[in-house]
């Protein structure tokens, strides 16, 4: 069976190991039989046509959906069942197709509610204004605008979130997603709306990123020529079941691949 | 303390304000100065002030619509009266002066634990429901504790009259004499002021960004790692224990306690005076919590035309202005100071956030 | 066993009212998306027209009943009135949660109105508004008002299903609470359908008070807050949107309020005593909307992500 074991030829223990996962919604298989392996530092694309269940897979990766079938491994922990914030405080988080920000927090504050987990005061020093509060307040903050600086939002970090334009939200969506201190980001069509300009800074972005914090990523994007210049491999699905995968050659000349993007020849 | 050097400046100054006005409550409470009248409204203002900046927290911050405040100021308000009675039956600190404070301040700490336990009972079921389902189920958490308290046979209707038919709270050590309130204004000015102060730490810490961003977008949220079912239950039991507090301050302050005044419409009330003020403005609930107190003793006689003119203008500012009289905008003692100085770091900042 | 039956035909009673009342917060909320909690007033609306027009039908030598159809005129000039100077510019600007609060407003408004123009003593009707004989079976009697309560309600919602099911208005209705836009698209006057609606919900609500009255003759301002309120936990508990749902919710209410006043201090002891019966409604609805939270007929719809 062909299960992403030519995706992990090489390696010992994958980052996340993805085994016959699916979902069925009232009788409708939305995801079917998905396997997937990832390993450290890398960069896999997940492509298909709309409605072809990509953003149900990361769904069920992130405990939105929990899955009917098979299971999935983060780290060697068992996944199946948990809670999206346990998800992400595993170490898997992820951007949103329409993106989902904290519109009237600003642009700082929207990283530092990723950052939560890291605050190290308890209620009573935060009601008190201990110490402690002021020490981890301000350490997280230098923090959070550490990471805005590689965004290039440092300038905007007090600008309310919903003002920002269009490409900057995604980047601060990324941004966030960074804060929580993942190993595996999941994007979800990160240049979706963005012109060619944005898209280059995106790319640039996530190049930086990926050598930066040593993370791997899980990338839906339409943009085919994006996905097939930054990908090493590739799964395509289709109607919930994967129909190919391999690197950016063989799927550009993969049949069922053709077909599925520009229908059937009869 | 390792408080940046700006903040402590400016901290200093709010708090040799607040000990300004405090002091001034003091010296004008303890020389009885008021009439009985305005010693009522300044009760019922602080009463106000603590539900409507609680009640905030819930509706504004946490963005979860909930309407059945009123139950928790009720378990707090039966709480302080019940406890206060049996300790004076029992002849513990039953005494006035000193005495008394001591057991109004054991009350309170009860009332206020009594409701938070409450909250967090009624909000893990709740608030696992969103929007109009939440504002339903709320109210029927809020009718069910007052026709409860109702039926209770010693704390309802004929519970804590002592046999008497009416539920006569000066025989419990609470429901203070004119004088009395008078000289408490300090106190429960000070109670008033911890009670708001702590609210504000509490929304601008971690704790407090994790439920705005569960207002602003509960999915992101969790996907952001916040275990958003415990912060929103956290929110809500916070809120509710104020409200505790408020109904602790309630019972110290009226006569006689009927559950009555305390059910769905009270709610209604201290829901009014949040949106009055801006949902997320802990300013704008201060503001309306004062005015409208004010205003609703000021036109008791016209009371019919007073709620008839209320609505009309609640109607008013949801088509002409939803967001509230101060939005989401809060007062800040420096910023203001900076302004008058010409100096304007407050102002400069601020433009450049609008910017 | 025959005074549970009697109990049981009183639930039935008090859930045919509950049951139209909250046929209009369902229809309403199946449009809009709007919980009207002015509706429970528009009950008070209906009682008080009659409370003036029984007289007048009387002196034409006409039964009591007769003044429903100008509690129906009122009750729906109002509750269209509502919705076109407070509801739907709210709607066109506002959130939700603004709506809503519209909508606690305009309860406010309608009940201080009343206490204005018909200060908070309760009026009574004093003629019996149906005269019907009792019926008696085996050893259960049934009085005529009870009777005649069901029956309305049972031909009341007949039609209204008809009318939905059967009619171009209908359908136009439910179009529009399946997706307004697609309705604007398909050439439906959405405001005149919402208009219509808020109209049939009224009327249903003034009918409600026929029947309410015929058992509990005292109108006072504030009467339609919790008979409303009530009603309103039966439309979320058969499922709120959905109109059998609102029939059922509204019987179940009935009968449980009627058997638990009844029965609750026995069953349970004397701990749970017929003071807490509104508790044991409210209580009620929390438990199904934790098992069930679309309602009992509802299907439960996450938010997409």
């Amino acid at each position: 069976m062909d299960n992403g074991t030519q995706l992990s030829t090489d390696r010992e223990t994958p980052l996340i190991k993805v085994s016959h996962l699916g979902i069925t919604f009232g009788g409708l298989r939305a995801v079917n039989d998905f396997n997937l392996e990832i390993g450290e530092n890398e960069l896999v694309g997940l492509i298909g046509p709309n409605g072809a269940g990509k953003t149900t897979v990361f769904n069920l990766l992130t405990g939105v959906y929990v899955p009917t079938e098979g299971d999935y491994f983060f780290l060697g922990q068992r996944m199946n069942g948990k809670k999206t914030h346990q998800v992400v405080q595993s170490g898997i988080a992820r951007t949103f197709q329409n993106i989902r920000l904290f519109k009237q927090m600003t642009v700082l504050e929207n990283v530092k509610v990723a950052m939560n987990p890291y605050y190290s005061y308890n209620l009573f020093s935060a009601l008190f204004r201990t110490g402690k509060y002021w020490e981890s307040e301000a350490e997280n903050e230098a923090k959070a605008r550490e990471l805005l600086e590689i965004f290039n939002l440092q300038d905007k970090a007090d600008y309310i979130a919903e003002n920002l334009p269009y490409g900057q939200q995604r980047k601060l969506e990324i941004a966030r997603a960074l804060a929580t201190g993942m190993k595996l980001l999941l994007l979800d069509e990160p240049a979706a709306g963005m012109n060619p300009t944005e898209t280059a800074e995106l790319l640039e972005c996530i190049r930086i990123i990926r050598q930066r914090f040593n993370i791997s990523i899980l990338l839906i994007e339409h943009d085919m020529s994006l996905v097939m210049k930054i990908c090493e491999h590739i799964i395509v699905i289709d109607y919930g079941t994967t129909i190919a995968r391999g690197t950016p050659e063989e799927i550009s000349s993969d049949p069922k691949v053709i077909a599925a993007y520009l229908g059937e020849e009869d | 303390m390792k408080m940046p050097q700006e903040i402590k400046k400016a901290s200093t100054m709010n708090l040799i304000a607040v000990a300004i006005l405090l002091g001034a409550i003091a010296w004008l409470g303890f020389a009885q100065v008021f009439s009985s009248y305005i010693v009522g409204i300044f009760w019922l203002s602080c009463i106000g002030i603590i539900m409507a900046t609680s009640l905030n927290l819930t509706n504004g911050f946490l963005g979860q619509m909930a309407l059945g405040h009123a139950g928790f100021m009720l378990i707090g308000a039966y709480t302080s009266a019940l406890l206060s009675l049996a300790m004076v039956r029992a002849d513990v600190l039953a005494g006035e002066g000193v005495q008394q404070l001591i057991r109004f301040v054991i009350c309170i700490v009860a009332s206020a634990l009594l409701a938070g336990l409450f909250g967090i009972l009624v909000g893990i079921p709740a608030l696992r429901l969103r929007g109009d389902y939440l504002a339903i189920i709320t109210l029927g958490f809020g009718e069910i504790i007052r026709v409860v308290i109702q039926g209770i046979p010693w704390a309802g209707a004929d519970g804590l009259g002592q046999g008497s038919a009416s539920p006569v709270l000066y025989k419990t050590g609470l429901g203070f004499n004119n004088a009395t309130k008078s000289h408490y204004m300090f106190f429960i000015a000070l109670l008033t002021v911890l009670c708001v102060a702590v609210i504000l730490t509490f929304i601008r810490s971690r704790f407090g960004r994790a439920i705005i961003s569960i207002r602003d977008d509960e999915i992101a949220s969790a996907a952001s790692g916040i275990d958003t079912t415990f912060y929103k239950v956290m929110g809500f039991a916070f809120s509710a224990m104020f409200a505790g507090i408020a109904g602790s301050i309630f019972a110290a302050c009226y006569s006689s306690l009927n559950t009555g005044n305390m059910g769905f419409m009270a709610s209604v009330n201290y829901f009014v005076m949040v949106v009055f003020g801006g949902m997320g403005s802990i300013t704008g609930s201060i503001v309306a919590a004062i005015g409208l107190t004010t205003l609703n003793e000021a036109l008791r006689s016209f009371d019919e035309y007073r709620m008839l003119v209320y609505s009309v203008v609640l109607v008013l500012m949801m088509i002409f202005r939803p967001t509230g009289l101060m939005g989401t905008y809060e007062f800040s003692l420096t910023k203001t100071l900076g302004r008058f100085r010409g100096k304007g770091a407050g102002k400069k900042q601020e433009e450049e956030v609008q910017a | 066993m025959s005074e549970f039956i009697q109990q049981a035909i009183n639930g039935l009673r008090m859930g045919s009212v509950y049951a139209l009342i909250a046929l209009g917060y369902t229809m309403v909320y199946g449009i809009i998306r709007l919980i009207n909690f002015a509706h429970g007033d528009f009950i008070m609306v209906g009682a008080y027209t009659m409370i003036f027009v029984i007289p007048v039908m009387l002196g034409f030598g006409l039964p009591a009943w007769t003044a429903v159809a100008a509690a129906v005129i009122v009750a729906s000039a109002v509750g269209v009135t509502t919705e076109a100077v407070a509801y739907r510019p709210v709607r066109k600007r506002g959130t939700r949660m603004s709506a809503l609060i519209t909508a606690i407003a305009m309860s406010l408004f309608l009940e201080n109105l009343a206490q204005v123009l018909f200060t908070s003593n309760p009026r009574v009707i004093k003629a019996s508004i149906f005269s019907l004989p009792a019926v008696q079976i085996g050893a259960v009697k049934i009085d005529g008002t009870t009777l005649a309560t069901i029956a309305i309600a049972a031909v009341t919602m007949v039609g209204l299903q008809l009318f939905i099911h059967k009619t171009k208005m209908g359908r136009a209705m439910r179009a529009v609470s399946e997706d307004k836009q697609a309705s604007i698209l398909m050439g439906i006057n959405v405001n005149r359908t919402i208009t219509l609606t808020f109209a049939i919900g009224s009327a249903l609500a003034a009918v409600a008070a026929l029947m309410y009255c015929a058992q509990y003759p005292s109108v006072m301002p504030t009467m339609g807050s919790m008979l409303g309120l009530k009603a309103f936990v039966a439309a979320v508990l058969g499922g709120i949107g959905i109109m059998p749902g609102a029939m059922l919710g509204g019987l179940t209410i009935g009968l449980v309020e009627s058997l638990s006043k009844a029965y609750s201090a026995t069953l349970t002891g004397g701990i749970i005593t017929s003071a807490f019966s509104d508790a044991v409604v409210f209580g009620i609805l929390i438990i199904v909307l934790l098992v069930k939270p679309a309602g009992i007929l509802g299907k439960n719809q996450g938010e997409k992500v």
